[in-house]
């Protein structure tokens, strides 16, 4: 018998069990841990502040989630033994390993700048990316009447890099329906240098934050939230005071990862960023939001990913070598208020295109343009997810980053050196 | 990708100016890629440059600010002191070493 041991039963995990138990034989035994029973559908958070979405609706009961033929061990993970190849957890439990694969996700923490999780945590300073914070959110916002309004990045990289953007232009869209707009004053703050990270999508979507009139404070590394003053201050000493302030907390990986030592400084397991192999080890892999690869912590991202995985995981037992190569592919919807949004499609070495999607010339979705359907291709994304992405059927879209039917958008003008700004 | 002439010799260079080449950097180019930004270099300036160098061979890619801190040792106040605005990307500027990603 031979032990496949899977850590984290959410997007990544759940997928990985899914396509692998129907493609391994009888001889391999599959077990999953996580530290809950519950499966959130993560990307539905954005729209629970607003109400417009019920965090009841959101989720499933892991075990319907998950194959006839697998099971599934709930616990706190203590540490990864790899000399002994055995998984050792909270309660002393140990689970021994042929081959383990670690997808436990990435997980905002307040607690890791001071004041954040304070005297204001969730009465007037609040994350959305939770369960929890997107009700308590919620029923603040029902009462908010005007104000400052802070929507804020901690450190990159974080889960789902739009979700904060989309949170400011669905407030924009939120107060100017309740006709509080001009009562509301919303500067988005990032440590980025513009609004996103690629700098063609950072130059969109930095001009959509203008048409709404939502003040953009870039460069900014937060050294403390000061609650007394209700301001966030960064190391260089700037104060951005506010009466609501929207967070995206540091985002790290499991603490696990870091005491078996096989993290960075955040705790991401260190990958080979095309096979997911982790450093020095023949018998680990980190797949999804776990792994220190340099593109998006996303869901489309890690489905991307298990389809190369699962190919090679195979090649991988069987003693040959890992053919398939992951480019970094990584699509997301962009929410922009109004039922519109935006797509974008990028990887490790292209920037985000213009053109159609999936179907090259045909579509339905549009590529860097704000449209009604792919606001509708977001609102059915929820059911695929439970009922394609996550059983791990295969969907109308290529793994690999397609050229057909795209188009460069227009460079920035500006490429002189950042640094010297 | 194209060269630059700096310090008197041609180095590679990357769009935003960034050297693409690890081993054409040295002290020499590191003043001269300094002054470039309106940095003087100062001994505490030089151990952040160091300590980058040194764990860009032992990691394979440029530290994030956070490493720096913990890793090397140097208070992320004191580095936007040294390199005011932007220190992870003026440091690797200076240290001749790709800019930092984390930013995906």
């Amino acid at each position: 018998m031979k032990r496949l041991l899977v850590l984290g039963a959410g997007t990544a995990g759940t997928m990985v069990v899914n396509k692998l138990r129907s493609r391994l034989t009888d001889e391999w035994q599959i077990t999953v841990v996580d530290q809950d029973s519950t499966h959130h559908y993560q990307p539905g958070w954005l729209f629970v502040p607003f109400g417009k979405a019920d965090p009841d609706d959101l989720t499933r009961p892991r075990s319907k989630t998950l194959p006839a033929g697998v099971d599934l061990v709930l616990g706190e993970i203590d540490r990864v033994d790899t000399e002994r190849d055995t998984v050792v957890l909270a309660n002393g439990t140990e689970l021994a390993y042929d081959q383990l694969v670690i997808a436990t996700g990435t997980t905002p923490r307040p607690d890791q700048t001071p004041g954040m999780d304070g005297a204001g945590w969730r009465t007037n300073v609040f994350d959305f990316y939770t369960a929890d914070g997107a009700a308590a959110l919620r029923d603040r916002l029902a009462t908010f009447d005007g104000g400052r309004i802070v929507v804020h990045v901690t450190e990159m990289p974080i889960k789902c890099p739009v979700a904060p953007l989309e949170f400011a232009f669905l407030a924009d869209d939120h107060f100017r329906k309740l006709g509080l707009r001009d009562a509301v004053d919303i500067t988005y703050v990032t440590p980025l240098d513009g609004a996103f990270t690629k700098p063609v999508a950072s130059k969109l979507l930095g001009g959509m934050l203008d048409e709404r009139k939502i003040h953009l404070e870039p460069d900014f590394v937060i050294e403390r939230v000061d609650n007394e003053m209700g301001a966030i201050v960064s190391y260089d000493e700037r104060e951005i005071p506010f009466d609501l302030l929207v967070t995206v907390p540091l985002n790290m990986g499991a603490d696990f990862v870091g005491r078996s030592g096989l993290g960075d400084d955040l705790n991401y397991v260190r990958v080979d960023q095309h096979t997911f192999l982790a450093r020095d080890l023949d018998n680990v892999f980190a797949i999804g939001d776990a792994a220190d690869l340099p593109t998006s912590k996303a869901g489309s991202v890690a489905h991307f990913a298990v389809d190369v995985f699962t190919d090679n995981f195979l090649d991988h037992i069987a003693g040959l070598p890992m053919e398939r190569s992951f480019d970094g592919h990584a699509n997301c919807f962009v929410e922009s208020g109004d039922g519109k949004a935006l797509l974008l499609d990028f990887n490790y070495e292209t920037q985000p295109l213009t053109g159609k999607y999936p179907y090259p010339g045909i579509g339905p979705l549009s590529l860097l343009a704000e449209t009604r359907a792919n606001h509708l291709g977001k609102q059915a994304f929820q059911w695929i997810y439970w009922h394609l992405l996550l059983p791990g059927h295969h969907l109308p879209v290529a793994t690999e980053m397609s050229m057909r039917g795209k188009h460069e958008a227009t460079e920035p003008q500006d490429k002189e050196l950042e640094a010297s700004r | 990708m194209s060269t630059a002439t700096l310090a008197g010799r041609d180095v590679h260079v990357d769009a935003e100016g960034f050297l693409t080449e690890y081993d054409e950097w040295d002290d020499d180019l590191a003043k001269v890629l300094a002054a470039n930004i309106g940095v003087d270099l100062t001994d505490e300036h030089w151990a952040a440059i160091r300590f980058l160098r040194e764990d860009f061979v032992a990691e394979g890619e440029t530290p994030t600010l956070r490493r720096v801190t913990n890793v090397g040792g140097i208070a992320t106040k004191d580095l936007f002191r040294l390199f005011p605005g932007k220190p992870a990307k003026k440091m690797a500027y200076i240290a001749g070493l790709p800019k930092p990603v984390g930013c995906v």
